[in-house]
């Protein structure tokens, strides 16, 4: 069972501005019944820009219900231009949160709210047609490339499987999961990810030596023990000169013939990724 | 109110007798019956007797049973030991429609040891064609396995007719009966099935515990190694409490199971007839002549599943879905695919399953219930018997 916030229920069981809206000034339809969702959005718009009244129509499961629900009140009352920026993770942080399988249905929102108002300025039709010039990614779901890049950029996904819960893209036969990987290479290298200015390079960067401590006494007791634990060993922390850590192994581990192995392998490795690169382990 | 538990083929509540049965072997007789002494030895006698219970139910030898875990641990066991035992032979026959206990095996035996699956396929309700299955025999096919009742739409396989294509083949043949033990009757001095896997909770057995039969002189390759325990078919100290519970359970579902299949199948007709009247755009999946007596799958048009289910949780009552959105994949159920039910219809299905427990009451207020959660999801939706599915480049592949 999907686990919703209180504010996705009571969207859900209590939609606010189900409906339809005749003559709107805007509408966006997205998705369709054979891709699981989809939402009809309308807009009217007085002579201020300011949305008066917004009310949507949605097939599909609580949280797309939910979405559709919240994107309406948020709408109700902005300017076009303050509606246009209005992004997914706006509607989820409205609703306290979805499930990340469930990011999809916020996408849905945003792309029913960007059509609309297209619509409205009289630039599409109300159902969304993908420029010939983008490429068809997902066959199951009919998704394309920039939709599957505008996501990635948004959301800074990292992994095919967020992809997959933000787009849908991928959840189908799979046979698109190559491409996925490409362009999440691609996106994540026109500097998605953290960029060395604003990210330390590395976890311990800048912390004093006290918390520099604590964070080597956390790893070892939270990551490595267990792993060794889970074999019959175990590891005391004796001692951290400067940037070696010695370390005793106990259990199994202490007549281990390839705890030397373990030293390097695990324990140095482990330290090095989650504190200082820098770091040695020696057996004290 | 109380709890309406329409969910049955997911699980079943303990029966009390069944509790009653187990309860001693926790905290007073939870001896080993490997052990050497009597404490523990005295437990061995009510295994024995579980045993036997599972084979009367069966109609077969308690030699040929083994315990297990669980259904999946039965159907993995089954396949793998197909497998082993015949080494040259790497082709195997399934349905489209199994339970992933089987799927997801198969597929993983393709990709990963490089075996050769065939996949039968279905009709419109889900039947399965036996000239098919003839024609895709081959010299080098290991096993065939094929589910004796679906758990998604409640049908049931010519499983008789099945195993005897299987033996005049030569060909070993392992059913799935985790939804047809306990509900119909089955008898395997009469059926040739060489391996049949069950599973103790859908039969109001608790979780956890499990049986493979393996008709004798079949030869079987264990699938958990390690001590000699059910004969070395199957290592690891017997789960005590579960297989006396599951022996328990047979035996009610033996006592019981003529009278209950009326009732249970009466409230089921009821609760089909009602809601396919009286709500529209409502149809009914799977094979209607040929079904578990407690199993109705109907798709609602133009609503999705999870919303429904979740209206009808606010009133307390419990089913479940094919839609994409339940399962956490993003499609339907492979099982309504393979059966090509248009999407309009598959993303909202509803597998009501019943059991001994439910009342008529129940079955009133689940029929006075659902057309209004029907209705209020619709008016949601922006689509309708009049403005149906635009058309989408979806086109599914297995
Ligand atoms: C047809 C079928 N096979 C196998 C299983 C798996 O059984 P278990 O949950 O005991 O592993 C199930 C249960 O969902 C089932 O319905």
């Amino acid at each position: 069972m999907w686990e919703y916030s209180d504010i996705v229920k009571d969207h859900f069981l209590n939609p606010r501005n189900a409906g339809k809206i005749e003559n709107a000034n805007g509408v966006g339809e997205v998705g369709s019944l054979a891709c699981g969702d989809a939402l009809t959005l309308y807009i009217q718009v007085n002579d201020d820009n300011v949305i008066t009244d917004s009310k949507f129509q949605t097939f599909g499961c609580a949280s797309a219900i939910a979405s559709s629900s919240a994107l309406t009140e948020m709408l109700i009352g902005k300017t076009v231009e303050e509606a246009q920026k209005i992004t997914n993770k706006d509607i989820a942080k409205y609703l306290g949160g979805l499930p990340r399988e469930k990011m999809h249905c916020s996408v849905m929102g945003q792309e029913a709210l960007e059509q609309a108002i297209k619509n409205m300025r009289g630039e599409a039709p109300p159902k969304a047609e993908h420029s010939h010039e983008g490429e068809l990614i997902c066959e199951c779901f009919g998704i394309f490339d920039e939709e599957i890049l505008h996501a990635i950029k948004e959301n800074n996904l990292k992994s095919v499987e967020d992809i997959t819960n933000f787009t849908k893209a991928g959840g189908g036969c799979g046979k698109c999961i190559d491409d996925l990987e490409r362009l999440l290479a691609e996106a994540q290298g026109e500097g998605v990810c953290p960029t060395p200015s604003d990210q330390p390079s590395f976890p311990a960067q800048g912390m004093t030596n006290i918390q520099r401590m604590h964070l080597i006494e956390s790893v070892i007791d939270d990551e490595i023990r267990p792993m060794l634990q889970a074999d019959g060993g175990d590891i005391r922390l004796m001692d951290i000169d400067r940037s070696t850590v010695l370390v005793k192994f106990m259990g199994m581990c202490s007549n281990c013939p390839s705890s030397q192995l373990t030293l390097h392998n695990v324990v140095e490795a482990k330290l090095q990724e989650k504190v200082d690169p820098d770091l040695t382990v020696k057996e004290g | 109110m109380n709890t309406i538990y329409m969910d049955n083929n997911a699980t079943t509540q303990v029966d009390q007798a069944v509790f009653d049965e187990m309860k001693p072997f926790f905290t007073e007789m939870y001896g080993n019956p490997s052990s050497m002494h009597r404490f523990g030895g005295q437990v061995g006698v009510h295994l024995k007797k579980a045993r036997q219970r599972v084979a009367t139910l069966l109609n077969c030898e308690p030699d040929e049973i083994i315990f297990t875990s669980c259904g999946s641990e039965s159907d993995n066991t089954a396949i793998r030991s197909a497998l082993n035992a015949q080494p040259n032979k790497r082709h195997i026959i399934t349905t489209r429609v199994e339970h992933p206990a089987i799927l997801s095996l198969c597929k993983f035996l393709k990709k990963k040891e490089g075996y050769d699956v065939t996949y039968l396929g279905t009709d419109a309700h889900g039947r399965i064609d036996l000239d098919d299955l003839k024609n895709s025999i081959r010299k080098e096919t290991a096993i065939i396995s094929i589910m004796w009742a679906n758990n998604e739409t409640g049908n049931i396989y010519p499983i008789e007719e099945i195993a005897k294509i299987a033996t005049d083949n030569g060909v070993i043949f392992h059913t799935d009966a985790v939804q047809a033990v306990g509900k119909i009757p089955i008898d395997l001095k009469k059926t040739p099935i060489d391996m049949l896997s069950l599973s103790g909770h859908k039969l109001h057995a608790p979780k956890g515990v499990g049986a493979l039969f393996v008709r004798k002189k079949l030869p079987f390759r264990p699938f958990l190694i390690g001590g000699h325990q059910e004969r070395s078919r199957r290592a690891g100290t017997e789960n005590t409490t579960g297989i006396i519970a599951l022996g328990k359970a047979c035996e009610l579902a033996q006592d019981h199971m003529t009278a209950e299949n009326i009732q249970v199948k009466d409230l089921r007709d009821k609760l089909e007839t009602e809601l396919l009247n009286s709500i529209p755009d409502s149809i009914l999946n799977g094979d209607k002549e040929n079904r578990l007596p407690n199993t109705s799958n109907i798709s609602f048009g133009y609503v999705e599943g999870e919303a429904i289910l979740l209206m009808m949780d606010q009133f307390d009552i419990c089913a479940s879905s094919g839609s994409a959105c339940t399962s956490g994949s993003l499609e339907p159920s492979h099982v309504l695919r393979a059966m090509g039910i248009p999407f309009t219809f598959a993303h909202g299905s509803i597998r009501f399953s019943l059991s001994r427990f439910n009342t008529e009451q129940e079955v009133d207020f689940v029929i006075k219930t659902m057309p209004d959660i029907i209705k209020n999801l619709r008016k949601l939706s922006p689509f309708s018997a009049e403005k149906a599915a635009p058309a989408c480049t979806k086109s599914y592949s297995e």
